[in-house]
Formats: structure tokens, C-alpha cells, sequence
């Protein structure tokens, strides 16, 4: 199968599309035309690749993890560390691409969404470095947990504004976007930070985030002489697990399986697995999974990991499950709580708590295949941020 | 199609005047309360009331607007007590409107949405997030229950596709008078009057300006050039001012009274 499986308006099968106030439709369409264009521009994708290799660090290594692996089924396990990028996660690749973007379209302002903060950081990070002004919306009870990203936010340059509406978190500073976005359009880009949202959003920040797969598969031909047997991802909006997806897709052996935050488990309500526990809807702009009653009103997401805490999920993941292409499971907190403390002791690499839930999800599949199988497995973030969350869940004094 | 919508703008064209429409969330203050204020509203002298589905994510509304639907959610309103309180608009002798973000009529069921609208005694559901690319389904069924579709347009809509747009609108096409969420608004932007004047070269529509309107005098201004006048946020604004039921309806219907007046005002 191809792997471009989106029509002209931007519906993956059911999923996808553009519901949005009117206000919207010009610059979505002006931002549609930026990215197509940019993306047959030689020169715009060898900016983006300079900076790739000269701030990003692109690309990003495989490591192979056997000690891990023993607890896996000893399976063959190999980690696509983007975690080692500048800014400590995958967000960069999507941030610059957005930036460069910006400056095309030749608007000065950014806004952006965040939940912990790792987008927010990325997109005052790039918006430091192309001299853009940035403002980033965050829900008033994620930036009293996560202050220390506020304050990092800060020290780019970017200015932080808390909203204190709805549940206070991930959903409603996307809710804050939005009506800054519709109120200043004319200059303002609103730099999104996952696949989800009004197309284009989807396809480009998938576009941006593809690169990963691209170098994995690439990486693990050359480490193993063949394709792995599945590639593994956490999932929250989605845009690491279509990073490292989008490049196997037309590769049918190849099993894809997105890990989605079961929290407290699926069946008492309170989790973020939007595929496994929620039904088709419309949140954010775009037809997905969303966790909602039955009047369609949003029901608040739960999850020990904040970049995975959404009750919404990216359209083209919604259209991978329903066709059958990509598996999705739920990882409750407990879970990736015990993978991401044995990263740590067994290979010396603190995850995100995000990326634990995919180690999680290493063990069950290495423990159902056995020791035949090469797992590929993005690590799309890595932990330091999540160091407080840790000792906390673990008991470890601070 | 015929509906107490389009007999409204029938009697305002008579009388040489622009109608008034009024916004008002289900089940806010309270249920009972939005009953009372909607029957206020009908004999101050507004045309039309348009019923808010209060919505978890509403992105296109201020912090007025956003605080009457989180109360309304907390007290647990849905999609039963929306069609109640237009069933009460309806019977008191206005046009009766829904006005909701698109995923509560998804899941509510398209087909079954504009059925119950139309057998609730509306004439019309607006839908500000549902662009027409997405709105097939949604023309089918409000034809087959012979209920209006109001899309909204917004000062950047370009003429072509405020063209396209007002060719799948029915009852009157929502001009929002500028870019930006619902609110009160100290000038009604020289925006809102152009979007009209570009409205009237490619329909024949009724057109209705909304968005920020909240006195008398601008309530004359827009209605000078614009087909209809919608306010929300300005009587919403006096209900959760207000320290009880009773003078939340007193000053409900003063504003209204007010704002008949404007409407009413010599062009």
C-alpha cells in the first residue's frame, strides 16, 4: 500500500478534515499552499536539513538494548534515540520545520500550545532561534507542575500564559490557541504541536516528524540486514508514533503498534487511550477518536505522563486503526512506570515517562513473540523532565 | 421553504426595520431560568432566539460565553434540555433557533438532530465550525426535515466563497462582524459593514451581523445596513451580573427593550 492515503480536503477515510470557524479557512488554506510549496522547494528542504544537522543533531542514532531486551523475551530490541536531540525530544523536528514556515509565510508571531511543556520549550527554542515572537498557551494546573518548563519557556524569550478555563489543562490552552489564532491571524502563525488539529495540521506536522522512520528503517537494514518485525511508539496526539510509522506503512510485514496511556486502567474511566476506550467525534478542528459523553462533550483525560494526557488523537491514526494497518494498545501507569525504571537500571537511559509507555508495551510484544523478533522502537523523549514525577511515583526523597 | 424564520424577515421588510435575534445558552442560569428569560425575551420585543448546546471546547466563544456554558454543563444540561428550551422559544411566539460547535450534533445523530429540531418547533440550526466542505450530510437532512442550515461568514471569507457558502445557507447567512470570539465589543468594526455590502452582491439572503453588539446605538448602527442584529454576550454578560433570577430577568428585558428600540430606529 502507498503510504500517502489522504484526499484533497485532508480526510483519512472518515477521519481528518477541517472543522473550524470560517475565520480559519483562509489561513489554513494560505499555510496548505506555504507547505506544499515548501516542500518542492529545494531550498526550503535543505535549510531545514542544515539545521537538522547542525542544531537538531540529525540524525539521531539506533541503540541496541540487550539487558533491556532479557525482560522483553529476548526479543532483539532497538531504540531510534530521539531522545537525543536538542531539546530533548522528537518536538524539534516539527518546531523547525513550523518556524521556517512562519518566516515563508512571512508572519512574526508564533503561539503554541503545551500540556508538560516540551512543546512549548521547543517552540520558544525555535522561535529564539529565527527571531520570532512566541507566546505559549498552558493550562494553569500543568504550569504548577510543571514550572520548571514554564521558567525554561521564560529564559527563550517566549511569554507563558496561563488559562485558567475548562480543566485548566492541555485541551483548553489548545482551546486558548485557537481564539488567539482567530483573533490574529494576519500575522500570527499557531504552531501546533501534534498531528491532530484542522488539515493541514496533520499531514505537515506529520511531514516534519517523518524523517524518523525514514532514518530508522535505513538504520535498521544496515544493523540487521532486514526490516524489523514491528515498530513501536507511544501515542498521545500521535506525532512520534506517525514519525516513525509513515516511512513502513507500505512495508505489510512490518506490524505497526502505537501504545496509548491507560492511566488507571481502561475500564475505571480514568485514562487517555483515546482508540481503545473512546468513539469516533469532532475535537480540535478534526473527526478522530475522542474520549466524550454521550451529549459529545470532551470527558478529561487521565495519564501519569503529561505529553500523553489528551482526549483527542491524530485523524490518520484513527484511519490506521480502522483499516487494520496499525494495532493500538492501552499501557496503564503502573506499567510504564516498572519499564521506565528498568531502562534506567538495565541500560543507563532515563525515557520520558511518554516513551516508558512504549517500553512497556517492548516487554508484552518481545514476551508474545519471543527471541526471533527485532522490535524498533522510538524513544522519543527522554526523562530528565520527568524527574520530580519519578522520585515522587517511586518514593525517592528529594 | 416556509418557516417562522422566514415569516420574521417577511414583517421586518414590511416595516422597514432589521430584526432582532437573541442568543442564550440551554439550561442557563438554570433550566427554569432559561425558560423564563426566553419568554422575557420574546415579549421585550426580540424576532428570534437562537438556543446555545452548551459545549465542553468552545473555541469561537469569549469568557462570557464560556462561563453560562460551563455552568450549564455543570448542572448537567444535554441535548434534550437544548430541544426543550426551543420548544419553549417556539411557543413563545418567536423564531426558534439552535446555535451549536459541531460535535454534538454528530454525535447526537445528523438525521436525528434536524429531525427533533424540526419536530421541537425550530427553524433553523447555525453551525460555526461546520465549513459547507463538511457539511453534506448535514444540507440533506435539514432539507429533508425542511429546517434552514446558517453558516457563518467572517470578514476574510474572500467573495468567492462567500458566493459558494450563501448557496448552501438557508434563513439568513451569519456575518461575523470581526475576527475574533464572541464578546462585547465597544465599536462594531467598519469591518462588519463591508462583509454585508459584499454579501449583498452575490445573495439575496437575509444577512444578520453578530458578534459584540451590546447597546441601542449600535444596535441602530448595524441595523442601518444589515438584515438582522445578534446579540449574546451582552444579555448573558447581565445574567451572571446579576445577584438573582428575578433581576436577571428585569435587566434581560430592559436590554432587550433597549435594543427593539435600535432596531426599530428610522433607517
Amino acid at each position: 500500500m502507498s503510504n500517502e492515503v489522504k484526499d484533497q480536503v485532508g480526510h483519512f477515510g472518515q477521519f481528518g478534515g477541517r472543522f473550524v470557524p470560517e475565520a480559519l479557512i483562509g489561513a489554513l488554506n494560505e499555510l496548505e499552499a506555504a507547505h506544499n510549496s515548501a516542500q518542492a522547494d529545494p531550498v526550503f528542504l535543505a535549510e531545514l536539513a542544515r539545521l537538522h544537522r547542525t542544531y537538531t543533531g540529525r540524525p539521531s542514532i539506533i541503540t541496541e538494548v540487550p539487558r533491556f531486551a532479557e525482560h522483553a523475551g529476548r526479543a532483539r530490541i532497538i531504540l531510534k534515540r530521539e531522545d537525543l536531540n536538542h531539546t530533548g525530544s522528537h518536538k524539534i523536528n516539527n518546531v523547525l520545520g513550523q518556524a521556517l514556515l512562519t518566516k515563508r509565510m512571512g508572519k512574526k508571531r508564533i503561539i503554541a500550545e503545551t500540556g508538560a511543556g516540551q512543546h512549548g520549550v521547543a517552540a520558544a527554542t525555535a522561535a529564539a532561534l529565527m527571531g520570532l515572537e512566541c507566546v505559549v498557551y498552558m493550562g494553569q494546573e500543568d504550569t504548577r507542575r510543571q514550572s520548571l518548563n514554564v521558567a525554561r519557556m521564560k529564559l527563550l524569550g517566549a511569554e507563558v500564559i496561563p488559562v485558567n478555563s475548562g480543566s485548566m489543562t492541555l485541551k483548553d490552552a489548545i482551546n486558548e490557541a485557537m481564539r488567539d489564532w482567530v483573533t490574529n491571524v494576519n500575522d500570527t502563525h499557531y504552531l501546533l504541536g501534534t498531528v491532530a488539529g484542522p488539515h493541514p495540521f496533520p499531514t505537515m506536522v506529520r511531514d516534519f516528524h517523518k524523517i524518523i522512520g525514514i532514518e530508522a528503517r535505513e538504520q535498521v537494514l544496515d544493523l540487521t540486514g532486514k526490516l524489523p518485525d514491528a515498530v513501536l511508539a507511544c501515542i498521545g496526539g500521535g506525532s512520534n508514533a506517525i514519525g516513525i510509522f509513515h516511512a513502513f506503512i507500505p512495508d505489510t510485514d512490518v506490524r505497526l503498534i502505537g501504545f496509548e496511556a491507560g492511566g488507571d486502567g481502561v475500564e475505571t474511566g480514568r485514562h487517555a487511550a483515546t482508540i481503545t476506550g473512546g468513539t469516533p467525534g469532532v475535537l480540535h478542528g478534526t473527526r478522530t477518536y475522542v474520549l466524550q459523553d454521550g451529549n459529545g462533550q470532551t470527558i478529561e483525560s487521565h495519564s501519569i505522563s503529561a505529553g500523553l494526557d489528551y482526549p483527542g488523537v491524530g485523524p490518520e491514526h484513527a484511519y490506521l486503526h480502522d483499516i487494520g494497518r496499525a494495532e493500538y494498545r492501552a499501557i496503564n501507569d503502573d506499567a510504564a512506570m516498572s519499564a521506565f525504571a528498568l531502562l534506567c537500571k538495565t541500560e543507563g537511559i532515563i525515557p520520558a515517562i511518554e516513551s516508558a509507555h512504549a517500553l512497556a508495551g517492548a516487554i508484552i510484544i518481545g514476551n508474545e513473540l519471543g527471541p526471533d523478533v527485532t522490535l524498533l522502537l522510538n524513544l522519543s523523549g527522554r526523562g530528565d523532565k520527568d524527574v520530580q514525577t519519578a522520585a515522587d511515583y517511586f518514593g525517592i526523597p528529594l | 421553504m416556509s418557516t417562522p424564520l422566514d415569516e420574521v424577515f417577511i414583517k421586518v421588510r414590511a416595516e422597514n426595520r432589521a430584526a432582532l435575534i437573541a442568543y442564550i445558552p440551554a439550561g442557563f442560569p438554570s433550566q427554569d431560568g432559561c425558560a423564563k428569560i426566553i419568554r422575557a425575551l420574546a415579549k421585550a420585543g426580540v424576532d428570534a432566539i437562537e438556543i446555545g448546546f452548551p459545549y465542553s471546547d468552545p473555541v469561537m466563544d469569549g469568557p462570557i460565553i464560556q462561563a453560562a456554558a460551563e455552568i450549564s454543563l455543570k448542572a448537567g444540561t444535554g441535548a434534550s434540555d437544548v430541544f426543550a428550551a426551543l420548544k419553549v422559544a417556539s411557543d413563545a411566539g418567536v423564531a426558534a433557533l439552535i446555535m451549536t460547535y459541531w460535535n454534538p450534533i454528530e454525535r447526537y445523530g445528523v438525521e436525528n438532530f434536524a429531525a427533533a429540531v424540526a419536530a421541537h418547533g425550530g427553524s433553523g440550526v447555525i453551525t460555526p465550525d461546520l465549513p459547507i466542505e463538511e457539511a453534506e450530510l448535514w444540507l440533506s437532512s435539514t432539507s429533508r426535515n425542511a429546517i434552514h442550515p446558517i453558516f457563518v461568514v467572517a470578514p476574510s471569507t474572500s467573495d468567492a466563497r462567500l458566493a459558494h457558502v450563501s448557496s448552501k445557507t438557508g434563513g439568513f447567512v451569519y456575518a461575523a462582524s470581526v475576527m475574533g470570539v464572541t464578546g462585547v465589543r465597544s465599536d462594531i468594526s467598519l469591518d462588519a459593514h463591508e462583509l454585508v455590502s459584499r454579501l449583498r452582491s452575490v445573495t439575496s439572503l437575509p444577512v444578520c451581523v453578530g458578534l459584540g453588539v451590546s447597546t441601542r446605538e449600535q444596535a441602530q448602527s448595524v441595523s442601518s445596513y444589515a438584515d438582522g442584529v445578534i446579540v449574546g454576550s451582552a444579555f448573558i454578560k447581565l445574567i451572571l451580573n446579576a445577584h438573582d433570577e428575578a433581576s436577571a430577568i428585569t435587566a434581560v428585558s430592559a436590554l432587550a427593550a433597549e435594543l427593539a428600540e435600535g432596531v426599530r430606529a428610522l433607517r
